[in-house]
């Protein structure tokens, strides 16, 4: 379960805040081994399967400062060196580049533990490379591999992601490769053909690639919000759809799970 | 297997041991320690089931199947039960390589009167047997039982603790159990060298001035001298002279199992655990390894066969009684691994072998494999009991960093949590107080918020409208004065008679002469207590009081601190009750014995029942409602994981309760991590920062696929199952059952 109710002392101005939605504090899915996770709020995207519609809204999470939200991770640190690290997750962390930058550099410095950015890469221009020096990996979420399609799946382009996966490269960040299969949506043999040979032409930065099964467990938060669901009827995708798709991959020589 | 014997016969028992004071004197641990071989590889080395061992275990399986039907498939209602009141019993000779049975039959369950007659009358009557008249005569005529003793010294007020539940499942009408023999000296010894050893105690006490202490001693040495002899002459109908050592590894086994069938054919204990054997046994195996005349697939046999009889281990328990402890337990403990004090593992080829029986036999509550954690185990056993778990949700774990300075590097695990040095230590089990209770004692001055009546005299209500901390501070403190007092009371009497009516004379042979012992007090309600403390000092908590002036309910206005989220306000409170409760237990007067007083926060199957007997409390819990087992935070109060969770659990300080803090986690396969190589590294991770944070105890859940349907089923049994898929988590019963469907596939699909 998540945390959503903690007040803080009002802020004083001038001084760099953020929005967090919410934090998590023993996750296995979101990096290596167990992980803190920071939900941040605002996501420019409005993905038709998003799970978390309730973090698109940029001024729906608490307000910290960096000093504020680091402090969350106090009480876990000796067990996170032991465990695995921090997540920025959202949202869009992206969206709150500077915060999210200075975040990752206090953690660095008081803690030294592994830091995972789980992002879309959408606004990856807006932030500088030494942005990356304090982040050791990216979960780098690549909604489809045809920009038309990936157009109406999020109501954005796709090469600004591409570029991203790019930039990484030139960079030598190491990615887990994150795909939604979403039947009807993003299961067409082509499309993961095609996500799958660009993910092999990034090389030995992509660790892994992540196949994640589409759910319905996101469907009560978009009636929670009033919205409507476009993905209502759309069914989870069969065993051997998700398998078939990790072998498209692994065909590559891409480390898949 | 007479071939066997025979061979057996000419051997030199300790032929290839490494000679020390073991030899002159009972020393197991010396033993181990000059003998054992440390294994810090991997499990590829362990094999499977085989065509015998699957024969057998489908066998009882037959039989196991018509119990769960009945309840109780047989009893032996013909005769009190000893250590040779049966004759041999087999599941089936032909296969089987470790005998021996409680009674007779498989499953057959033998009735124990020294308890208490009217325990065994219950039992029988609840599933249909009659006890035999003779018994029934000699038992209310000519025989006095630990239940009569008992209840020959209670005060008024003992009487009405225990009626009302703020005392509860007391062990005077039932065996106290948690007492480990160290049956592994059968093995290295045999039996004539522990009879003389006896001998040899009793008689250096000829001189000594008889007090009734050393009264009591020799005639409890008397016992345990006899006891040895029914032991060798119950091994003996089954073909067998233990006499003398064992002399290879199959005749080890037997020799242990021998040692502790002969202690649960005699006492009905809460708990009857086992010690300490596999990494002891190990030695014997690697001796016949080496030699050439044992394979690693009849090594893994004979701890199969060995777990087979374990878990058939039974006692004639009323539904009452069931009921307290939410099932028929044996606690059938045994503990495995921990580190050395000279800093070598104690992990052995053998330990990996114990938890390889829930692949080969498949998972099972008992025996209760209790892992001994410590961050500096190897890897390989890391791995794969973090493996074992996932698969198998089998296996408890304790903090072995903590209790080694305390015990040593060869203590066992009693039941859940209790460690003692094997074979040097025993507990006088005290069962729980309830602080919840206490604490609306505290407020309705010593009158039961349920009865109305007046359970503890001298007391003053709290009349406020909302209630004060400070005032309720005070008065719970003088409340726990009073439960201290009345509860330790009561475990005198308790243990006094025990000793006297149903003393476990097989058990204590197997122990030294002189030997530390415990009253091991315990608590329950710990979160229900601090979270109620937590929503006097944060929130206003209004009293609602019935016509008669009882407060019989509160209303919360504004929110307070949980324990459970890793938040010193409340989590501190925790803390300040398992110390305070601890050292007003250690003002007592007088313990029995000179035991030592100890705690446990434990509850760990009672916690629904402790609820039951408890009104509405203050932190909103309705009445009824279970508690949180053990040292858990509340259901669903703990909104921020199990690692926060984790984090309060691990804050209580194991000095304040060296009998044990439990607490029970829950995961899925999927929280745990994407595939089945990051799940174990993950979860082996996590133990490792449990451990290192000072956390004593945890049972690791990992849900199955059966566990989850059977929550569709049954979904009050499952309150606070949460569901974790990537980035999100839900309430497991919230969802539609279409979704639930959806996670039993999503989890479980076998492509992971």
């Amino acid at each position: 379960m998540t945390q959503q109710h903690v007040v803080h002392a009002p802020l004083s101005q001038g001084e760099l805040t953020g929005y967090v939605h919410s934090t998590e504090s023993g996750a296995g899915v979101d990096g290596p081994g167990m992980r803190f996770v920071y939900f941040m709020s605002g996501c420019q995207f409005r993905c038709q399967y998003c799970h978390n519609p309730d973090t698109w809204k940029l001024h729906a999470g608490r307000q910290l400062t960096v000093e504020q939200a680091v402090a969350e991770i106090a009480p876990y640190a000796g067990f996170l060196k032991f465990a695995g690290g921090v997540t920025v997750s959202g949202g869009e962390p992206l969206m709150q580049a500077e915060f999210v930058g200075a975040l990752f550099t206090a953690i660095k410095q008081r803690y030294g533990l592994h830091t995972a950015l789980d992002t879309q890469g959408f606004l990856h221009a807006n932030v500088d490379d030494a942005w990356f020096d304090q982040v050791d990996l990216v979960l780098l979420d690549i909604k489809h591999s045809d920009p038309q399609r990936y157009l109406e799946i999020t109501g954005q382009a796709l090469q600004p992601t591409l570029d991203f996966a790019q930039r990484l490269k030139r960079l030598g960040k190491p990615i887990w490769l994150r795909y939604v299969l979403v039947p009807g949506l993003t299961d067409g043999a082509d499309d993961i053909a095609r996500l799958a040979d660009y993910a092999a032409s990034l090389g030995s930065i992509v660790q892994r690639v992540e196949v994640l099964p589409f759910h319905q467990m996101g469907a009560d938060k978009w009636a929670q919000l009033g919205l409507h669901y476009p993905l209502a009827a759309t069914p989870t995708p069969t065993a051997a759809a998700v398998d078939a798709a990790r072998t498209v991959f692994a065909a590559r020589g891409l480390t898949v799970c | 297997m007479e071939s066997i014997a025979q061979q057996a016969v000419q051997a030199d028992p300790w032929r290839s041991f490494a000679a020390g004071d073991w030899q002159n004197r009972v020393d197991v641990r010396n033993f181990i320690q000059l003998n054992y071989q440390p294994y810090a590889g991997d499990a590829t080395f362990l094999a499977g089931a085989t065509e015998r061992t699957q024969a057998l275990w489908a066998a009882l399986g037959e039989l196991l199947k018509q119990e769960r039907e009945k309840g109780v498939l047989d009893v032996s209602a013909d005769r009190g039960t000893s250590i040779t009141a049966h004759d041999a019993g087999y599941i089936d000779p032909k296969l089987e390589l470790i005998v021996g049975l409680q009674t007779d039959a498989p499953l057959k369950r033998a009735i124990m009167p020294n308890g208490g007659l009217r325990m065994v009358e219950a039992g029988l009557a609840a599933y249909g047997f009659t006890l035999d008249p003779v018994i029934k005569e000699v038992w209310s005529k000519y025989r006095k039982s630990h239940n009569q003793g008992v209840f020959d010294t209670y005060t008024p007020e003992i009487l009405a603790a225990r009626k009302s539940g703020i005392i509860t499942g007391l062990p005077d009408a039932y065996g106290r159990g948690r007492i480990i023999g160290d049956y592994r000296r059968v093995a290295l010894y045999g039996t004539d060298f522990l009879r003389k050893e006896r001998q040899q105690a009793f008689h250096e006490l000829d001189g000594a001035v008889f007090t009734e202490d050393v009264l009591r001693q020799r005639e409890e040495l008397s016992e345990q001298f006899r006891a040895l002899d029914e032991l060798r002459e119950m091994a003996a109908k089954y073909g067998y002279d233990i006499s003398r050592p064992a002399v290879n590894a199959r005749e080890a086994v037997q020799w242990t199992y021998f040692a502790y069938l002969a202690a649960v054919k005699e006492q009905n204990g809460a708990a009857m655990s086992l010690g300490r054997i596999a990494t002891f046994l190990d030695i014997y195996i690697e001796r016949d390894l080496a030699a050439g005349v044992l394979t690693e697939t009849q090594a893994q046999e004979l701890i199969d066969d060995l777990v087979i009889k374990l878990r058939i281990v039974r006692f004639l328990r009323t539904p009452e009684y069931d009921q307290l402890f939410s099932g028929d337990p044996t606690w059938v403990t045994e503990s495995i691994g921990g580190m050395g004090e000279d800093g070598r593992t104690l992990v052995s080829k053998n330990s990996f072998r114990f938890l390889n029986t829930l692949y080969n036999l498949g998972p099972a509550p008992e025996p209760n494999l209790t892992v001994l954690w410590s961050t500096a185990l190897p890897q390989g056993f890391k791995d794969f009991c973090a493996k074992v778990s996932i698969d198998t949700s089998s296996i408890q774990y304790e903090n072995d960093d903590l209790m080694r300075p305390y015990w040593g590097d060869d203590y066992g695990i009693a039941c859940c949590v209790s460690a003692m040095r094997i074979g040097k230590q025993m507990q006088f089990f005290g069962a729980r107080a309830n602080l919840a209770k206490a604490m609306l004692y505290a407020i309705n001055g010593g009158r039961d918020e349920k009865s109305g009546a007046v359970v503890a005299h001298g007391f003053e209500p709290i009349t406020d409208d909302v209630l004060d901390f400070d005032t309720v501070m005070a008065r719970f403190d003088k409340m726990m004065d009073w439960l201290a007092a009345t509860y330790v009371k009561a475990l005198n009497c308790i243990h006094y008679m025990h000793d006297k009516y149903a003393y476990e004379r097989i058990e204590m042979a197997l122990h030294d002469r002189d030997i530390l012992r415990t009253m091991a007090c315990g608590i329950a309600g710990l979160s229900v207590a601090a979270d109620s403390l937590s929503a006097i000092k944060h929130a206003r908590v209004h009293v609602i009081r019935n016509e008669d002036g009882l407060a019989v309910d509160y209303r919360i206005e504004g929110d307070y601190p949980a324990y459970g989220n890793n938040d010193d306000r409340v989590d501190s409170m925790a803390v300040w009750l398992t110390e305070t409760f601890m050292n007003k237990i250690k003002a007592q007067p007088y313990f029995y014995r000179n035991a030592t007083p100890t705690q446990s926060v434990l509850t760990i199957t009672s916690n629904v029942v402790y609820g039951k007997k408890t009104g509405n409390t203050p932190c909103g819990r309705r009445a009824g409602e279970p508690f949180a087992p053990g040292a858990n935070p509340m259901n669903g109060r703990d909104v921020h994981g199990f690692v926060a969770a984790g984090a309060s659990v691990a804050k209580l300080p194991y000095a304040a309760a060296l009998d044990g803090i439990s607490w029970t986690a829950s995961a899925t396969p999927d929280a745990l991590g994407h595939t089945a190589q990051d799940r174990v590294a993950n979860l082996s991770h996590c133990l490792d920062g449990f451990a290192a944070a000072g956390g004593f105890h945890v049972n690791v859940n990992v849900f199955r696929r059966e566990t989850l349907l059977d929550a569709m089923e049954h979904p009050e049994l499952y309150p606070q199952l949460t569901i974790r898929v990537s980035g999100y988590a839900v309430n497991f019963v919230k969802l539609t059952r279409e979704q639930q469907l959806d996670v039993i596939n999503r989890t479980f699909h076998g492509s992971l």
